[in-house]
């Protein structure tokens, strides 16, 4: 008796609810189509500060474009393991019609729903196998590193710069190569020391690995991981730091020279735009600074207006395409060529690419 | 020390435990984390019905979601019952995420090898080496116990870690996809080495059964068998046990290489499984939740499968929630936290009860240890 009466009132509850729901939205959605459900799985907290954060805001940028036209959902901290498939699946089956997947971790169990959900279009970030309902998109950070690089060059006075990877896998690699080949364009005495936390978002292994880089002689930290820990340890110990993903400036006011920023905005909004106007198709992104996904964080007033300006030329220049990173002569760590004089670099070899420049110090973990 | 202005309520023991309540504190656990819960839903602007609904319901309310229940499941609850039959012992094993990584990591070596085979004995081979894995990685600490003394909570949690960056290094190293653009995967595993799906259009696979039948094997070892006996007795006063001639150090290898092997086909199951290939995060520390799994179930094989299911549901419930109501994922793990505390404090006052009373101005013995803490 008790429990029946109970469920009716469970019951009474959930219609009360939905019908006001209903016509809550009743009274907006008449005259409008349904919006386009889109939904987003994150590998970090939305509060990284870094990456699922840029991630988060490119997302609220996108709805902002598509005022009324979109409706969102997101998932945070999703394991890459098991459950990321069940995620995915569940997203796919409750009625979204367009789903990004934010982490590289997120490839496979992508690809395995995408085929049980071939209406679905899915956007797998930083990977590399399509399908027919599966593009792929990421972002050149390594230009952006690059001009961080220059500007390492001028500020460094020990000639060591600490670098925090997460794991390293080619989009890392190409990070530090660009951010050692800019190093070297303006200190050709600078050396980089790298540190694998084999995370990408850990705040704590990130600060140990950026305090160890420090008593290691690394007077400016640059990192490839999400948090924004780096910075702060480096504000802590008095040192320069460079920031990644959004602007950290706030974490380390003294210490935060500038960032290589990714802007994931316009790229949602524009995928968003294909598939209301029914001429979505599946393909690769690789934007840079030209398109505007990678962009610099405001520059420290520390900086001295001549390195500012080298740095606001060389980001020009990659923009017009002037000024092409990977191109040769480019030499291996152990001094070998490995690009040869006039020679670039294709995007594949770029996307494969695990080898060190010379003037990093260190052996690459999975050679 | 500081002296409140009030008298703290002081815990007495209680004459006798109720037998009763020591089976129901897990009920009383869960039926307080359901008010809590429905407290904080009120306190976010959700409605509690709803958010309960959604949290414990949504996720299992078709056939897909009961699978993926047993799915995650499966992986705690093969831990848990060797961390129970280790706990039984009094033998402190935090160790299961370390195993299961081990076997993740074998059972995913040896997958690769046998995987362009055709028949059944590929899987057979990955499964067998993944266990064997979790074996010889708890072998090591029942060593250490048995030989050199040493506590094997220390060394257990301990081994976790080199486990982990075992696991990392061949990840990164040489089991990685030749193929792979460096990413620190391996090769996606053939069907040869796949565990089969029992039910078809879900993810459910054959290790669930595994499960199953590693509960029943251990609920007999420990309620019909004289090793079952025997662990009992030396979880519950070791000198008894020696005085009665058992062979703890026997029993000590038995309880940690059992537990180990579950732990270690667990792993294996899991990439062989659901995950298809080595991945750096193979779990998301089942290892460690099956601690929780373990004292939730009262150490019991019934008791577990319940406390794993419910395991299972609350980090399926913290999905839900942030796909349907955008709750914050932190909500599960507030679940999380709030079912082992509710239990525990059960716990204490199954044996004990509060007594507000005056602090007695000379010191007793009672009041000496009270204000100690």
């Amino acid at each position: 008796m008790k429990a029946s009466f109970k469920k009716t009132l469970k019951q009474a509850a959930t219609v009360a609810l939905s019908a006001a729901m209903t016509l809550g939205l009743a009274g907006q959605a008449v005259a409008k189509e349904d919006p386009l459900k889109v939904a987003f799985v994150y590998v970090g907290p939305v509060s990284d500060a870094g990456w699922t954060f840029g991630h988060d805001e490119g997302r609220k940028e996108m709805i902002e474009k598509l005022e009324g036209k979109v409706e969102t959902t997101f998932v945070e901290s999703v394991a890459e393991g098991a459950d990321a498939a069940r995620v995915i699946r569940k997203l796919a089956q409750q009625g979204n019609d367009l789903i990004f997947t934010t982490s590289f971790g997120f490839m496979n169990p992508t690809l395995k729903v995408a085929k049980q959900f071939p209406k679905v279009k899915f956007h797998h970030a930083t990977g590399y196998k399509r399908s027919d309902n599966v593009s792929t998109y990421a972002a050149r950070f390594y230009e952006g590193r690059y001009v961080t690089g220059l500007i390492a060059g001028k500020m460094t006075k020990s000639n060591v710069i600490g670098y925090v990877g997460s794991f390293p896998i080619p989009e890392v690699v190409q990070g530090i190569n660009a951010f050692t080949l800019g190093l070297k364009e303006t200190n050709p005495d600078a050396t980089v020391k790298v540190v694998w936390i084999n995370s990408w978002y850990d705040p704590a292994k990130e600060r140990e690995a950026a305090e160890a880089l420090i008593a290691q002689g690394a007077d400016i930290i640059n990192q490839h991981t999400d948090s924004p820990a780096p910075v702060q340890a480096a504000q802590d110990k008095g040192v320069f730091a460079f920031g990644y993903d959004t602007d950290m400036a706030k974490f380390g006011p003294d210490a935060h020279l500038t960032g290589s920023l990714v802007h994931w905005g316009d790229y949602y909004a524009d995928v968003a735009k294909s598939v209301l106007n029914d001429n979505w198709e599946a393909n690769d992104t690789w934007g840079g600074i030209n398109t505007g996904m990678v962009k610099m964080a405001p520059y420290n007033k520390a900086i001295p207006a001549d390195v500012v300006a080298l740095a606001e030329k060389a980001r020009a220049g990659i923009a017009s395409g002037d000024l092409v990173i990977f191109e040769g002569p480019i030499k291996a760590q152990d001094g070998s060529e490995k690009v040869a004089d006039g020679v670039k670099l294709e995007d594949k070899d770029i996307l494969s690419m695990n080898w060190y420049v010379q003037g990093v110090e260190g052996k690459l973990p999975t050679n | 020390m500081i002296t409140l202005p009030f008298s703290l309520p002081q815990l007495e023991r209680r004459q006798q435990d109720s037998n009763l309540f020591r089976y129901l504190s897990p009920v009383l656990a869960i039926a307080l984390t359901l008010l809590s819960g429905a407290l904080i839903f009120l306190w976010q602007g959700q409605d509690p019905v709803e958010g309960l609904y959604t949290f414990f319901i949504l996720p299992i309310n078709d056939s897909y979601g009961l699978a993926e229940l047993c799915i995650k499941a499966a992986p705690m609850l093969l831990c848990a019952t060797g961390l129970a039959l280790c706990f039984r012992a009094n033998i402190w094993n935090i160790g299961a995420e370390g195993q299961l990584l081990m076997g993740a990591l074998f059972g995913s070596w040896a997958a690769l090898q046998v995987m362009d085979n055709e028949g059944t004995w590929p899987l057979a081979v990955a499964l067998f080496s993944g266990s064997v894995a979790g074996l010889l990685w708890a072998g090591i600490p029942a060593v250490l116990r048995n030989h050199f003394n040493t506590n094997e909570i220390l060394t257990t949690i301990m081994l976790n870690y080199v486990a982990l960056n075992l696991l990392l290094w061949a990840v990164h190293g040489p089991l990685k996809d030749p193929d792979g653009f460096n990413f620190p995967e391996s090769a996606l595993f053939e069907a040869s080495v796949t565990l089969p799906v029992i039910l078809e259009g879900t993810r459910l696979h054959i290790g669930a059964l595994f499960a199953l039948l590693a509960v029943s094997v251990v609920w007999v070892l420990l309620s019909r068998t004289f090793i079952g006996f025997q662990l009992k007795v030396i979880g519950m006063d070791a000198s008894a046990g020696r005085f009665a001639g058992y062979k703890e150090k026997a029993l000590v290898y038995f309880a940690l290489l059992t537990c180990g092997t579950l732990a270690g086909l667990a792993g294996a199951s899991e990439v062989t499984g659901p995950i298809g290939q080595l991945v750096p995060s193979v779990s998301p520390g089942y290892g460690y939740a099956a601690i929780i799994v373990a004292f939730l179930g009262r150490l019991h094989p019934v008791g577990i499968v319940l406390a794993s299911l419910l395991m299972a549901l609350v980090y399926m419930g913290g999905e839900m929630g942030q796909i349907n109501l955008g709750l914050p994922l932190a909500l599960g793990s507030l679940f999380q936290g709030m079912l082992l505390f509710y239990l525990l404090m059960s716990d204490v006052l199954i044996s004990y009860r509060l007594v507000w009373k005056k602090r007695p101005q000379t010191n007793t013995q009672h009041s000496a240890v009270q204000e100690g803490v």
